[in-house]
């Protein structure tokens, strides 16, 4: 802390800071124009948008919530959005661990079918499959022979049903347990009739997915059945495996929508079944969990559901941009009209934070997906406060020292010693509540949380690589150091008891 | 501006003075009324919590010609439980509040809204809350201030002392108290927003006492060995010469927080940015005060019961009664180090 009168090093150093700076500018507008990231990615709350928050709850007693699940809860409902085919839905987990919600953002006015959509816990069945078509296009001519057990109404709705259209496969979960079924593949390729359910998911004790050293290492996927689900399963396999194809096949079906269907070669009495097919590895695994977990492998609560329109949006957008305006307006009047041509400083320092902080903006949006949302802007204007703060302690500190009467050139390098501390400190405090909030929070209070702590970051280097270098640099114009009564250096002002003293200038 | 820069170097010098550490009875009999009106407000009135934390439903419509009484009309025959509140927002919003829905209600009450003002679904704003949901958010922001306060006095303690640490936390509660009290007084909507300006308000009153401690350090530093000021003394030079930083920081941060609750409370008359900067502003302003009248009086009180500052003060009582400083005029000192100007004393004898 103590910061002896050794000569003042003024040279070489402020230059090298102020290059490091441009350096950095340049290279993050670099980063921005090669990513192509010409705007600052909106939140659904500033240009319309429906978002979904839900709180995962353990269903049964069985069913634990583990950080697995919700995992995999996170993408099955993901692909549940897509499948609406709204560009830049995106589902998220937030939070960590076990203690995470599911946070689900539609934008523009689509947004109203996701809320119908997710969260139902649709569950996984095997039925037996009574007919199969490729043939996808829906046509009104009926199927030519119909299967037994199949009446002419489901037949009819077999033939329309078209699975190139995305709405076949959005999975709806409104597959009665008892009914015969129509439904699509998951990915479209082939229709189906099914057979009432006969086992259930929940009957399913393992399921893992496995290579077969020995053979051409296929993948293949191990599925062991509880005592009910043995039992079942054993019914099933015994009776269509003696059946024509595609009679023979038993589909697993999942939210209404057929994930495999697999050919049974002979009766399965012990409950281990083992499926094959030209699976790769994902393929196996996600069969496999798709197996294990049933459906969503969670319950969930409704958390949240707001949905916006896109001229609240517009208005919000408005309203964050004028605020900032103003209050950057304000503290930069404040600034000249009180430290006068010291204050160009401020303004300087701000420019060049506000720089930083909206490339930075355009590089976090394509690199880490980061959006601003109303709350995100109110972060960054609160942060103009706290970053125009250092400075003051900077200022104020310099003029503590040209107090005790050194010179200008004196004063800025041994209150710099001293303002450092206050602060590094400082911003330490504001970073640590920034970090804390944005991981004990959930959407809008992150967004928040996410600015104030990238501002202040911004703050520290500014005033490291900017602010100090730049005084240092003035110090030495006779301007300042002759203390002009508009420099914000004057005696007056300053209140300096003993007149000028030390002015070598 | 420049008899206000006159201040501060008079103050700087110690020729103005404050006594505002020796006087701390005064500051804490006024915190403790306010802190006591806040607990009475909290019991009787209770915060206004919004519908994040009760779980409930919100609808606005952006039409100018829908007045309230035609808004409740619309949804009055939907059966909803409980309170309906409708109010106008700014001039061309109605929102209308109830408490927990079903979706089924949530659907007829939307339903209601379209066909009677003949508005698109897509153009009304909802928010609908689970009733566990608030429960969920209270606890996340409990465990986040428990952890902030946590960390942040490991952290001070070892950037500053440990006695700083705890004496800056008494004035973040304190902050926070009030602040809270504030709001079940005047019964502002408590939101999430609202929460988040609490959580940051408590980063920012930090902000402003780290200020002042810093200085208290370096002027208390070598105090025991000159035996010229008592700790107070030397904490009251500290709080004055910080004075003027003070409340320019202040300034500094109140008026872009201020830009938030004008714009956010005249242009757009409800939601976050007015919850939050509401609650910033009225804890920034709190938090001003701590900074220079709670948390280094507090300090001083608990340093002074070292016995090493006990010692200190009858050595400087011994000198008679006043630190007297005639010998050393403020001659800039060479090391920079140790006391630097020392308070005149206005009508010494």
């Amino acid at each position: 802390m103590s910061t002896p009168t050794k000569p003042v090093k003024t040279t070489g150093r402020p230059v090298r800071a102020l290059a490091i700076l441009a350096a950095l500018i340049v290279g993050l507008l670099a980063t921005a124009l090669i990513q192509g990231a010409t705007s600052v990615r909106l939140g659904l709350d500033l240009r319309g948008g429906t978002s979904v928050t839900l709180q995962p709850r353990a269903s049964n007693d069985s069913n634990k919530i583990t950080s697995e699940a919700i995992d995999q809860a996170v993408s099955i409902i993901r692909q549940r959005v897509n499948s609406l085919g709204v560009a830049e839905s995106e589902v998220t987990a937030q939070g960590s661990g076990t203690n995470r919600q599911i946070v689900i953002s539609v934008p523009g006015d689509s947004g109203r079918r996701v809320v119908d959509l997710v969260g139902q816990t649709a569950e996984l069945r095997f039925r037996q499959v009574l007919a199969e078509s490729s043939a996808l296009g829906g046509s009104n001519a009926s199927a030519a022979t119909p299967a037994a057990g199949v009446s002419p109404e489901i037949n009819a709705k077999f033939a329309a049903l078209d699975c190139t259209n995305p709405a076949s496969l959005q999975g709806t979960g409104a597959d009665a347990p008892t009914d015969v079924i129509v439904a699509c593949s998951r990915t479209g390729s082939s229709k189906y009739i099914l057979g009432a359910a006969e086992v259930l998911g929940r009957q399913v004790s393992k399921a893992t997915a496995g290579i077969d050293q020995q053979g051409a290492s296929a993948w293949y996927v191990l599925l062991t059945f509880n005592g009910e689900g043995t039992k079942a399963f054993g019914n099933i396999t015994a009776r269509v495996t003696s059946l024509a194809s595609p009679q023979n096949q038993v589909a697993i079906v999942l939210d209404g929508l057929v994930v495999s269907a697999p050919v049974i070669r002979e009766a399965i009495p012990s409950g281990n079944a083992q499926i094959t097919g030209s699976f790769t590895q994902v393929e196996a695994q996600d069969l496999a969990n798709v197996l294990k977990y049933g459906a969503l492998p969670l319950a969930f609560d409704r958390g949240e559901v707001q949905q916006v329109s896109p001229t609240l949006g517009a208005d919000q957008l408005h309203a964050g941009l004028l605020a900032g305006a103003l209050g950057l307006g304000l503290v930069l009047l404040f600034s000249l009209l009180y430290y006068r041509a010291l204050g160009l400083v401020t303004v300087g320092s701000l420019a060049i934070a506000g720089a930083i902080l909206y490339l930075l903006f355009l590089v976090l949006g394509k690199s880490i997906g980061f959006t601003l949302t109303l709350a995100g802007i109110a972060g960054a204007i609160v942060s103009i406060g706290i970053t125009a703060d250092s400075f003051i302690v900077f200022f104020e500190r310099i003029r503590d020292e040209a107090r005790e009467g050194r010179s200008l050139r004196s004063a800025v390098e041994s209150g710099w010693a001293r303002a450092r501390h206050t602060i590094i400190v400082a911003d330490m405090v504001s970073i640590l509540a920034a970090v804390l909030l944005y991981f004990f929070a959930v959407g809008g209070v992150r967004g928040f949380a996410f600015t104030l702590g990238l501002t202040t970051l911004i703050d520290l280097l500014v005033v490291f690589i900017f602010t100090k270098p730049i005084v240092t640099v003035i110090a030495k114009m006779n301007f300042f150091a002759s203390g002009h009564p508009l420099s914000g250096f004057s005696a007056k002002s300053i209140g300096k008891s003993h007149p000028a003293t030390a002015l070598e200038a | 501006m420049a008899k206000f820069s006159g201040l501060g170097g008079r103050l700087y010098s110690g020729e103005t003075s404050f006594n505002i550490v020796e006087k701390r009875k005064r500051w804490y009999s006024i915190s403790a009324l306010f802190i006591l009106a806040s607990i009475a407000a909290l019991v009787i009135q209770g915060l206004h919590l919004g519908i994040e934390f009760k779980g409930g439903a919100s609808y606005t419509l952006n039409k100018p010609s829908v007045t309230v009484e035609q808004a409740r009309a619309a949804v009055a025959n939907i059966g909803i439980e409980g309170e309906v509140i409708v109010q106008k927002i700014g001039t061309t919003k109605v929102r209308i509040q109830t408490g927990a829905v079903s979706p089924a209600q949530s659907q007829a009450i939307e339903t209601a809204l379209t066909s009677t003002f003949g508005v698109s679904a897509e153009s009304i704003d909802t928010q609908l809350v689970g009733p566990s949901w608030g429960k969920e958010i209270t606890k996340k922001a409990l465990y986040g201030l428990i952890a902030f306060l946590l960390a942040v006095m490991l952290f001070l303690a070892m950037a500053f002392e440990p006695k700083m640490a705890i004496a800056a936390i008494v004035a973040v509660v304190h902050d926070v108290f009030i602040t809270v009290g504030i709001y079940a007084l005047v019964g502002f909507d408590v939101t999430p927003a609202t929460v988040i300006g609490f959580l940051t308000i408590l980063g920012y009153s930090l902000y402003d006492t780290v200020v002042v401690f810093d200085k208290v350090r370096e002027n208390t530093k070598s105090v025991a060995a000159n035996s010229k000021m008592t700790y107070s003394q030397a904490a009251n030079l500290a709080v004055n010469q910080t004075l003027v930083r003070s409340a320019n920081t202040s300034i500094i941060a109140l008026l872009p927080v201020g830009s938030i609750l004008f714009v956010g409370a005249g242009l757009l008359g409800a939601g976050t940015l007015k919850d939050l900067s509401l609650a910033l502003f009225i804890g920034l302003a709190v938090g001003t005060y701590s900074s220079v009248f709670i948390a280094p009086p507090f300090l001083a009180q608990l340093r002074e019961k070292e016995p090493a500052m006990q010692a200190l003060a009858k050595r400087v009582s011994a000198r008679g009664g006043a630190p007297v400083a005639t010998e050393m005029k403020a001659v800039r000192p060479s090391t920079g180090s140790g006391p630097r100007n020392q308070p005149k004393r206005k009508g010494r004898k």
